[in-house]
């Protein structure tokens, strides 16, 4: 009966496999087919996968990254993006950029917090507190959209928000090798993909190619004092990485509790199976047959 | 069932108890001394598994319901604040949301492994139906539970789903309106989804028990679709199949835990992650992976009315199978042409999802309804019919006898 099941399943995924194929021929061939003339080719090319310390099982968030990325969010992105969902107290969490309690609170007072209203009525600026979220330089949307001609989105979940197709059969195999960095890797080819140096708003990876927001890059813009290379490609890899702690900030603290936790199952899986076969080899006896 | 040994309670407050209230009899009977067939396969752990899965749900989304706030406003960044600040909130809801999609993987396992072995025969057809009733509330509950996050797959989801009742003519706009609780999806909306994803999955508990009943009454059916005859058919729930149960149940664990702690949004949409916003519609609406196959129907065919009868009809239609099944034997094993029509069916089921995961264009609408064509004819045409023309298999006359005589040896004979 098992052995009839696999046929069964083999057959199954066969069909699969040769309609699927077969899908993506045509598909090829429609495509080729409707590229006559010298159109603009519309398509963007997928963002190329990189190597990120926070991927993997055993993946963590490099801090001095982290602290890197950070400079370059308040250097350049903050002029026109928000991160809403973080407050300055996040950046001393354990899996962040590992700032300490002190440098925190130096920090957010750096921040002119809109508060109130107080006891007569009036709203009042005051200096930041750890407790209080990142400010954002715009009133609202609409002040935003005005001053830039489109609003920039929040970057707080930008990473998790983010993504490209993968496609058949990648698809299938991303969850076996743990392939979840879509996000980070989209965001750096965005940023890497401003290529037609005639026009800043024009970016490969874009789709449509047509990006509201104009090359926010450029070698030696922002000074990092620990010596890494001050070009665009690395101040993308290091704001990728900091959108990513932004998105997902208790990463390390998920993949190390979930490491236990497949041990502890596999582990008692191996001692349940043990059991298993030694209560069923009693059924064997009871029943005076050979059983499987 | 007569010949099991009967409770009796030990201490003598057990006997206080029981004399009031015979639930220890209860549980003996039906999960200690019950007497299972004793051929049932890993197929038949899946049952087990779903009744855990689904209090695995209940009790992650009564700790997720005190953090969540359902209000159009606040509802996105809740959930927010739970990923962030709620300890170990990120644990609870990504439990929680993939719990959903397991307990769909589950249950289509379940329901497959039913179609395989003819479980909805005679005289299982009412537990069958409950089984089908527990589908449908499960769809109506992972609905409103997506929503909740009110991110743009959320609301763009439901004004898609819920859209599609104006398809019904003369009152399909009143009834729109009198869902959403206005004239777009909007705060109203989400309170009373929230209510309902709330209420529902205690009515699939509720369900579950008579489920459960109803498989009391006959017992499981088995990989031979024989029923049981002597006790030497059988062996006793426990510990034979609560210890194979908590094998199976600890193994799919460890599977839903790599997706938890490993891969948590592998299967959720990257849209849903900017907040719903009523304004911008997302390129590609796409409802969650274990709709697909339905939403690869409704697309298939060219109407709006037509498609959504066609999709609820690709549903409904479950629970017409005991009725459309012909054939009077039950397992596969046993009836080699409906076993190559199955896998075909759950070949075309897996690549249905495949087609409502992709754009509704080209070849992909083509292959949708060839697909939606092969579905429903397995229904209503190869069904019955099979019944009449195919020749079964002898059956054993036994289970101990098909356990005894490997089934899969006899059929290798007889090919060669």
């Amino acid at each position: 009966m098992r052995h009839g099941i696999g046929r069964g399943i083999l057959l199954a995924f066969g069909a699969v496999l040769a309609l699927a194929l077969a899908a993506s021929a045509a598909k090829l061939l429609a495509a080729e087919e409707a590229q006559p003339g010298p159109v603009e080719k519309q398509e963007q090319p997928n963002p190329p996968r990189q190597e990120w310390s926070f991927g993997g099982p055993f993946g963590r968030y490099d801090q001095a990254q982290l602290q890197r990325g950070f400079q370059v969010y308040r250097e350049v992105c903050s002029n026109c993006h928000s991160v809403d969902m973080v407050a300055f107290r996040n950046l001393a969490d354990p899996g962040g950029p590992g700032f300490s309690e002190a440098q925190v609170k130096a920090l957010a007072a750096t921040y002119k917090i809109k508060d109130g209203p107080n006891d007569t009525g009036e709203m009042f600026e005051r200096p930041g507190r750890p407790s209080d979220y990142f400010p954002w330089n715009f009133a609202n949307e609409q002040a935003a959209r005005a001053a830039l001609g489109a609003a920039p989105p929040d970057m707080s979940l930008l990473a998790k928000a983010r993504t490209y197709e993968r496609g058949f059969p990648l698809f299938l195999i991303d969850p076996i090798i743990q392939y979840q960095e879509q996000g980070a890797d989209y965001i750096y080819a965005l940023l890497n993909g401003y290529t037609n140096d005639n026009d800043l708003n024009w970016n490969e990876y874009f789709p449509g190619h047509k990006i509201a927001m104009p090359k926010p890059l450029g070698d030696g813009l922002v000074d990092y004092a620990d010596g890494s290379p001050k070009t665009v490609q690395q101040y993308a890899k290091d704001i990728s990485a900091f959108l990513m702690w932004a998105a997902e900030p208790k990463l390390e603290e998920r993949k190390r509790l979930g490491f236990r936790v497949l041990i502890f199952l596999i582990v008692y899986a191996g001692m349940l199976l043990l059991v298993k076969k030694k209560i069923w080899s009693r059924a064997k006896l009871k029943a005076g047959h050979d059983l499987p | 069932m007569s010949g099991e040994p009967a409770y009796v309670p030990k201490s003598r407050l057990a006997k206080w108890f029981e004399s009031r209230l015979p639930v220890g009899g209860l549980i003996h009977s039906s999960f200690v001394v019950f007497p299972n067939p004793r051929n049932l396969n890993y197929w038949w752990t899946f049952g087990g598994i779903l009744s855990f899965m689904l209090v695995a749900q209940i009790v992650t989304g009564v700790v997720l319901a005190m953090h969540y706030t359902p209000h159009s406003s606040l509802a996105f960044a809740s959930i927010e604040h739970i990923m962030r600040d709620v300890n170990y909130g990120w644990l609870l809801r990504y439990a929680h949301a993939n719990g959903a999609s397991t307990f769909f993987l589950a249950l289509y396992i379940h329901m497959f492994r039913g179609m395989y072995y003819g479980s909805y025969k005679a005289p299982r057809e009412v537990l069958w139906l409950l089984g089908v009733i527990i589908f449908f509330l499960a769809i109506a509950t992972a609905f409103t539970g997506y929503v909740l996050p009110w991110g743009q797959m959320s609301f763009w989801g439901a004004t898609v789903i819920t859209s599609l009742f104006s398809a019904i003519p003369l009152v399909g706009d009143s009834i729109t309106t009198w869902l959403w609780g206005g004239y777009a999806v909007d705060n109203a909306t989400l309170n009373r989804f929230f209510s309902l994803h709330y209420l529902l999955p205690f009515m699939i508990a509720g369900v579950v028990v008579l489920h459960i009943w109803a498989l009391h009454v006959h017992g499981s059916n088995n990989p031979a679709g024989i029923e049981k005859k002597s006790a030497k058919d059988t062996l006793p729930f426990h510990p034979y199949f609560t210890v194979k149960d908590g094998f199976a149940l600890v193994c799919f664990l460890a599977f839903f835990a790599w997706f938890v702690f490993y891969v948590p949004n592998y299967l959720s949409n990257a849209d849903n992650y900017i907040e719903a916003n009523p304004l911008l519609t997302p390129v590609h609406i796409v409802p969650e992976w274990y709709y697909l196959p339905f939403y690869a129907i409704l697309r298939s065919i060219p109407s709006k009315l037509g498609g959504t009868a066609a999709m609820f009809a690709s549903v409904f239609i479950i629970a017409f199978l005991p009725w459309l099944d012909t054939s009077k034997v039950k397992s596969a094993a046993y009836r080699p042409l409906y076993r190559v029509f199955f896998w075909l069916f759950v070949a075309c089921a897996v690549l249905l999802g495949y087609m409502g995961s992709q754009p509704p264009e080209g070849v992909y609408v083509i292959a949708a309804r060839f697909l939606t064509v092969y579905y429903f004819l397995y229904f209503l045409a190869i069904l019955p019919l099979l019944g009449r023309f195919e020749r079964p298999k002898p059956l054993p006359p036994s289970i101990c006898d098909a356990v005894l005589s490997k089934p899969d040896q006899a059929a290798a004979a007889d090919a060669n």
